[in-house]
């Protein structure tokens, strides 16, 4: 695949982010199905899948650049939104031969690794670096192992420790967060830190995934999509910046709402690691206007339904209502009230112009 | 992140460490590398002997950092018909067998301010993985390896490598001669205590330790799992208007996938609920946590990718 970077794209203040029609053909649209509720919607992560997004282990696309360079922007503002406790610093190692692996394997023009025992070097030719280091000496590279190679990938990532029949959130990179705080989560239980969500824990939907993720297995990683809506294609919505983020949600009018209001899709993907038995969980958010997802019939439909129905406990979670209505009215129009295909990929390979 | 499928591993060298004890090295028999071994971690080797297919978990005892080459240790039990057998008197160098994902259900503690291990005799193999992690990781742990005599120094050898300046000690006295309850009563707070070896052994080590107060996340047993696998049965697919034979090794989901039925499925684990299909004859051995009691009670449905039949047949509405 040859992807065309877009390095001055912005993600706050100007916001000059756009999707190409292929770029907006690869979206990991959330919804299989005509109606949405919670469930444990977990599945083996394996190559392949309903649109392009799910080919690599580590997704990258147009947006690699630019959303790099907007990491580096927040963490220069806020350096609390990278920590990891003290006892994690094995499984830093392990993400860190995990992304550098798995990068260099599906992206060969991309990223490069060699190895000579400990001696590696690790080359990333979008951003221009080329590093040597001692796999293990944390002093060899210019941060944390973690810190290190999650500057350079898309999307959050948190590290769970497994103890007493529970996980942990003792590390994460969070710079594209939908309204949570590390530096309010970290060293939390899984409860604890999914305390704030609606109607799922009494459908048992935590429980379960609790058991199952405690039995993850090593080399066979798992996903699921979730998703909000964001005013703007905007990465940072977190709470500490909720001053900066929350007023736009005022700014959406019936004329603007298809360009402003965008559909805010979480890729999560969740590794157990080989050397710390802790469990590396991505999450990689994809931004699409709903103006982008009309031009996809089947997706306009389903998204209409979807938001016309949708439970007004999980609207209200997920910050929607200020503007659902609004989103529902400009989408009706466009839902000629066909059947839907089960499933999300798009159905056609070309976007109309 | 293809999903682990097995690989087919080429034997590349033998090594008889003792009498009874040989170290197998396996490389992969396509090139490149293996993936990370976990520490702690074990594979399911499958070894063919004519009609008779056995599948035997073994502990890597390679270090994490050795990707070329994945070693495993394998003691011949007297009167052996199984696979430890096979492996010490029909393989050879140059044989390639199948061999799973490595699994990790026996991992280091992070949180550990120091690490205990202790194994019996053969149950040094996850132990010989810890080693070369927690020096990596600079802990601090101390080792106590129980042996017959004549073995003392085959276990002393495969330590060696790691015993200098630590506190390793390879006990030939048996187990009256070892005093385990002295051993835990003096660690200092925070310690984990891992132990590998026979079930008496572990369940002295779990049940001392209970006794003096350690609390259960500090005491780690060796484990290798595998909740899926049980007696083999048939599986009359009612719709399909066929049947499957389920494998000890394999699901009622693999059966069905296996025979070209299309299931209904998601997270392959027990949790989601979407392979909830209905039972119309036999019994159910429950193995999710999807149904609620009182749906297992009711015996109606059946979680094809983790539950298992309670008995030779059933039929189930696919």
């Amino acid at each position: 695949m040859t992807v065309q970077f877009k390095p001055a794209e912005t993600f706050r203040d100007t916001f000059t982010y756009k999707k190409s029609p292929e770029d907006l053909l690869r979206f990991p649209f959330p919804f299989p199905e005509d109606s949405y509720m919670y469930s444990v919607n977990i599945e083996p992560h394996v190559r392949g899948g309903p649109t392009a997004a799910f080919q690599a282990v580590f997704d990258i696309d147009e947006h690699y650049i630019a959303e790099c360079k907007e990491r580096a922007r927040v963490l220069a503002e806020d350096p609390k939104r990278c920590q990891v406790l003290p006892h994690m610093m094995t499984a830093e190692w392990d993400t860190l031969e995990l992304i550098m692996e798995s990068l260099a394997a599906d992206y060969p023009e991309h990223f490069t690794l060699s190895k000579d025992g400990d001696a590696w070097t690790w080359v990333n030719r979008p951003l221009g670096i080329q590093q040597s280091f001692i796999f293990g000496k944390a002093e060899t590279l210019p941060c944390g192992p973690f810190e290190y190679i999650t500057r350079q990938a898309q999307g959050d990532f948190t590290l769970q420790d497994q103890r007493e029949d529970n996980l942990f959130v003792d590390g994460g990179m969070v710079t594209t967060q939908a309204d949570w705080s590390l530096e309010f989560d970290i060293g939390m239980s899984f409860h604890e830190w999914h305390g704030p969500v609606p109607l799922a824990h009494e459908k048992g939907v935590f429980d379960r995934a609790l058991k199952y993720l405690l039995r993850l297995q090593y080399g066979q990683p798992v996903r699921r999509l979730n998703w909000t809506m964001t005013v703007n294609p905007r990465l940072d919505t977190s709470p500490e910046n909720y001053p900066v983020w929350g007023p736009d949600k005022a700014s959406v009018t019936p004329q603007n709402v298809a360009d402003k209001v965008h559909l805010r899709v979480e890729l999560q993907t969740l590794y157990r690691l080989p050397r710390s038995n802790a469990i590396l969980f991505g999450i990689r958010c994809y931004l699409t206007s709903v103006a982008d997802i009309a031009k996809v019939p089947k997706w306009r439909r389903r998204l209409h339904r979807v938001l016309r129905d949708l439970n007004p406990d999980i609207a209200a979670y997920k910050g929607l209502p200020r503007f659902r209505e609004m989103v529902v009215d400009y989408l009706a129009p466009l839902d000629d009230g066909a059947p839907t295909s089960a499933g999300i990929a798009p159905d056609i390979d070309k976007i109309e112009a | 992140m293809t999903a682990a499928q097995p690989f087919s591993v080429r034997v590349r060298e033998i090594v008889e460490l003792a009498p009874s004890l040989k170290r197998f090295s396996f490389e992969p028999a396509h090139g490149g590398a293996f993936p990370t071994p976990p520490a702690g971690g074990h594979v399911l080797l499958t070894l063919r002997d004519g009609a008779r297919v056995m599948k035997n978990a073994y502990s890597l005892v390679s270090p994490p950092s050795e990707r070329a080459r994945y070693d495993i240790i394998v003691r011949l039990v007297a009167q052996s018909r199984g696979g430890s057998s096979f492996l010490h008197r029909r393989v050879a160098a140059g044989d390639v067998l199948e061999m799973a994902n490595p699994v990790s259900l026996f991992p280091l503690a992070s949180t550990a301010k120091k690490h205990l291990l202790i194994g019996g005799g053969i149950g040094i193999t996850p132990l010989l993985s810890f080693l070369p992690e927690l020096k990596a990781r600079g802990a601090r742990f101390e080792l106590h390896q129980l042996a017959t005599l004549e073995e003392v120094p085959v276990f002393e050898r495969l330590l060696a490598p790691y015993a200098a300046g630590e506190e390793i000690r390879v006990h030939g006295g048996g187990r009256a001669a070892f005093d385990l309850a002295g051993l835990l009563a003096r660690q200092p707070l925070g310690t984990h205590v891992y132990v590998c070896g026979p079930h008496s052994l572990m369940d002295a080590v779990a049940s001392t330790a209970a006794a003096l107060g350690w609390p259960k996340g500090k005491v780690h047993k060796e484990s290798f799992g595998g909740d899926v696998t049980g007696l083999p049965f048939r599986a009359v697919l009612r719709k399909s208007g066929i049947e499957v034979e389920v494998g000890e090794s394999q699901s009622l989901l693999e059966a069905i996938e296996a025979a070209g039925v299309e299931a209904p499925c998601l997270c392959r684990g027990g949790a989601c609920g979407q392979c909830a299909t209905s039972l119309v004859e036999g019994e159910a051995d429950h193995r999710d946590d999807f149904l609620s009691a009182e749906e297992k009670a009711a015996g109606t449905l059946i979680m094809t990718c983790v539950s298992r039949a309670r008995g030779p047949r059933i039929v189930i509405d696919l």
